[in-house]
């Protein structure tokens, strides 16, 4: 495409593409091709489609589009003009979706949604309710364009917020409005971006630069992933509308490793623009010039803070420092010169603020945390993947309606939000508002908005200690605090976790977890302690449990309990005997039973017994009750 | 094999006129290791020793850097690398079995390679796909919901790249 060189060239562009993308009535196949649907078959899905429509010579277009969302349930898709949704389409189906959706317009009824098996199947994507609840801002684009084709984002509104502030805004107004918007930053502490936009400008100087923070080290996390790999054109252009407001000149986008598909993907989106002369200099004559280049991460989940991110794209190790000097003042930022580091969620808001106005964002969601949140919900809920709510839902909201409930129908034991740093709600909380203020006056937080879903089977020590094992062993080893207190605290939970726990235990993690709390040198070592400090606020009974009776009620520790054979339910496959390696499982002439003084308890007789005939108790007097 | 063509300082991005050359040079330095990686699968010696006098950074910074992050690797690996993803939702949805059945079944540890370079087992912090947990990454593929059928199925595969000489255990 030609370079555009004014705005009324960008406008006119778009008038061009809207008449020929996504015409009414065009045959599509909106696929999804992110991360996940990839993993579980879309390239053969979309194969068998294309190759069966030219058979039939119908012409279809297949639009290869980022997450649509419903990860759990890939490949997924949705024919135009029906509007028809599948999902976990397979090659074998796709042939018949052609034939029926393509052909004659009617539904392909085995590959639609159903809640289960008995349930009546759901046509349309709006119906089903896992996106019915959703209002999509952040994701606006995911799942219904292109990534790799910058017409399409062009054609649903793209760079729209662009040319309306280019074209009639000063820098001070765009300022103004995303001030007035109130967003809070999505990264983590929802610092509210204009006032941090306004410091770095007001720190002055020729040089300035805009990062984003595509680091998503938090593991459960994977919203700015599916942002950067399925509309990265949003990003840019938030990070354009950023640097014309603050007089920014140079653009950063740091990317975990992990995510080549992102990197892939934002590449190809800055070279589109770059051509089409929406990056570079004299940006739609309007004088402003800026351009993009991504850095990527080697693998260390502080980086994710933002003065280690800074250390870490000057090529030094990922440690975090003191600060002041902020990122936004002179000395701060990358190489020195002042920096604007926001989330990419956070950017992605601004184009629709800019475009629609504070007062509308204001209207979705609470008065303090105005707009909407996307959370990966994932854990024991029946529909895991990507969600995008406005501010204020309750989180019975999200995980029972949007997410289906839990698992296999079992018991909700508590959620924990905000990744390794944040906290778990347990069950009396389910009806808090998920906004910013709330989470934190439960004991949680935001945080970067994972979500993960704990029943009834999960031990809240063991998840405690799980999240405790991935700060310590991400703590970059600066302070003290973070470096051996979580190291400690982590000694205290595996002795409690295998039995050889005491009540003291529990009052020194206590009082270590506040410590390095207070006294660790970035959000790593302050949010460490929360998972811990969180659970033994709300679940301090299964800590004791593990102390006094040397027992794990949810059957996750080793080393706890008392298994005995539940006769009733054994089948006499003997298949305990040979995966026992201490020879504790022995055999009478009907029947087996396990010597409790050689079981070491190590878990490896149940998780070979297909009947669940294994059973772990309390002690034995609580064995002998049940009469087994 | 020793030449560096990477170590051009227009690589460091738009933004190469507002650094001085030893800023430019070690901002190069995280992205010219990821490099040598890609070719050599881990960080040789002599190529290190060669970065350092290119990039002007000595060898013991540059090993500072480079240890510091998860990324690098300091010995040859193995021909295929399983990473277990250890992230929360997969962790919630039973990653330390698998974990353990892929050190049982080629009896090595977390972070080590077999004798014959078949494979070399890692564990991963998330790789985005929780929707999928358990999630298994074989090179570069992605395995979700990884269950009983597929792990042996990936542990054929697996076994299949040394010729099969391992015997069955
Ligand atoms: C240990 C640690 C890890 C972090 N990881 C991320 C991350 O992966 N992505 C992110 O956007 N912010 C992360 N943050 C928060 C950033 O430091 C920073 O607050 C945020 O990117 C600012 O953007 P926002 O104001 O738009 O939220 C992390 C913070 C800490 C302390
Ligand atoms: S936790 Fe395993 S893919 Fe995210």
């Amino acid at each position: 495409m030609k370079r555009l060189e004014d705005i009324k060239g960008l406008e006119a562009l778009r008038k061009k593409l809207e008449k020929k993308t996504f015409t009414e009535g065009s045959k599509r196949v909106h696929a999804c091709c992110g991360t996940a649907c990839m993993a579980t078959g879309a390239k053969g899905a979309i194969e068998s489609i294309e190759r069966t429509a030219a058979e039939n010579k119908i012409d279809v277009e297949v639009v290869k589009t980022g997450c649509q969302g419903l990860c759990q349930k890939g490949p997924v898709m949705v024919f135009e003009p029906t509007g028809y949704f599948y999902q976990k389409v397979k090659p074998r189906d796709a042939e018949k979706m052609v034939e029926y959706s393509l052909k004659q317009d009617i539904p392909y009824r085995q590959s639609l949604y159903r809640k289960d098996y008995l349930s009546q199947p759901v046509e349309k994507m709006e119906d089903i309710p896992f996106y019915s609840k959703q209002v999509r801002i952040a994701l606006r684009n995911n799942g219904r364009i292109d990534p790799e084709n910058i017409s399409h984002y062009i054609a649903v509104g793209g760079y729209a917020a662009l040319e309306k502030a280019l074209g009639g805004m000063s820098p001070d107004n765009v300022l103004d409005e995303v001030d007035k918007a109130n967003l809070r930053g999505r990264g983590g502490a929802g610092f509210p971006a204009g006032r941090k936009w306004w410091h770095t400008l007001s720190s002055g100087g020729d040089v300035k630069f805009v990062i984003a923070n595509g680091d998503e080290g938090d593991p459960g996390a994977f919203m700015d992933r599916s942002i950067m790999e399925g509309d990265p054109h949003s990003l840019i252009e938030g990070m354009l509308l950023c640097a014309y407001a603050i007089r920014a000149r140079y653009g950063l986008i740091y990317v975990r490793h992990e995510y080549p598909l992102a990197v892939k993907n934002l590449g190809i989106a800055i070279s589109q623009a770059n051509e089409l002369g929406l990056l570079g200099d004299n940006i739609l004559g309007s004088g402003l010039s800026f351009t993009i280049d991504i850095r990527e991460g080697a693998g260390a989940f502080v980086c994710g803070e933002s003065t280690a991110l800074v250390a870490s794209m000057e090529g030094d190790r990922g440690f975090p420092r003191v600060r002041p000097p902020r990122l936004s003042e002179h000395g701060g930022g990358v190489w020195g010169y002042p920096s604007n580091l926001n989330n990419i969620e956070t950017f992605v808001c601004v184009p629709p603020i800019i475009e629609k106005g504070s007062d509308w964002f204001r209207s979705i969601g609470t008065e303090n945390s105005p707009g909407t949140k996307v959370f990966a919900l994932t854990g024991k809920v029946k529909n895991t993947g990507l969600v995008e709510v406005p501010m204020g839902i309750t989180l019975r909201e999200v995980i029972y309606d949007i997410g289906g409930g839990i698992l296999d129908d079992k018991a909700f034991k508590a959620v924990q939000t905000g990744g390794p740093s944040g906290g778990c709600i347990p069950k009396q909380h389910l009806d808090i508002k998920v906004d910013f203020d709330s989470l934190w006056s439960v004991g949680s937080m935001m945080g970067s908005g994972g979500m993960v879903v704990v029943d009834e089977d999960t031990c809240m020590v063991d998840m405690a200690k799980f999240f405790l094992a991935f700060t310590q062993s991400e703590s970059c080893g600066k302070c003290p605090p973070c470096r051996l207190g979580t190291h400690h605290m982590l000694q205290i939970l595996e002795r409690i976790t295998s039995g050889s726990g005491t009540m003291e235990d529990l009052d020194e993690l206590e009082r270590l977890g506040k410590l390095v709390e207070k006294t660790s040198l970035c959000g790593l070592g302050q949010g460490a302690p929360l998972p811990v400090l969180s659970t033994l606020k709300y679940f301090r009974q299964e800590y004791e449990e593990h102390v006094n009776d040397k027992y794990c009620s949810a059957g996750v520790c080793k080393g706890l309990g008392v298994y005995v054979v539940d006769h009733d339910q054994c089948i006499l496959c003997g298949l305990c005997v040979d995966a026992c390696a201490f020879d504790a499982v022995k055999e009478t002439r009907d029947s087996y039973f396990i010597d409790l003084d050689y079981c070491t308890r190590c878990k490896a007789c149940l998780g070979v017994c297909q009947p669940k005939a294994i059973k772990v108790f309390r002690n034995t007097k609580e064995a002998f009750e049940q009469k087994v | 094999m020793k030449k560096e063509g990477l170590i051009d300082h227009e690589s460091i991005g738009h933004f190469g006129g507002v650094l001085t050359e030893a800023q430019k040079n070690k901002g190069l330095l995280i992205h010219s290791l990821q490099s040598i990686q890609a070719i050599h699968n881990y960080l040789p010696e002599d190529e290190l020793k060669s970065l350092s006098k290119n990039l002007r950074i000595t060898l013991s910074e540059i090993y500072s850097t480079a240890t510091f992050y998860k990324q690098f690797y300091f010995t040859p690996r193995g021909r295929n690398i399983a990473r277990v993803c250890t992230g929360t939702a997969c962790h919630v949805r039973g990653a330390v079995e698998i974990l353990d059945a892929l050190k049982q079944e080629f009896k090595i540890e977390e972070g080590e390679t077999t004798e014959d370079a078949s494979l070399t087992l890692e564990t991963v912090g998330c790789v985005g796909c929780c929707g999928l947990a358990p999630v298994l990454t074989v090179n570069e593929e992605i395995v979700g919901e990884v269950e009983e059928e597929k792990l042996e199925q990936i542990v054929d595969q697996i076994r299949g790249d040394n010729g099969g000489s391992n015997e069955e255990a």
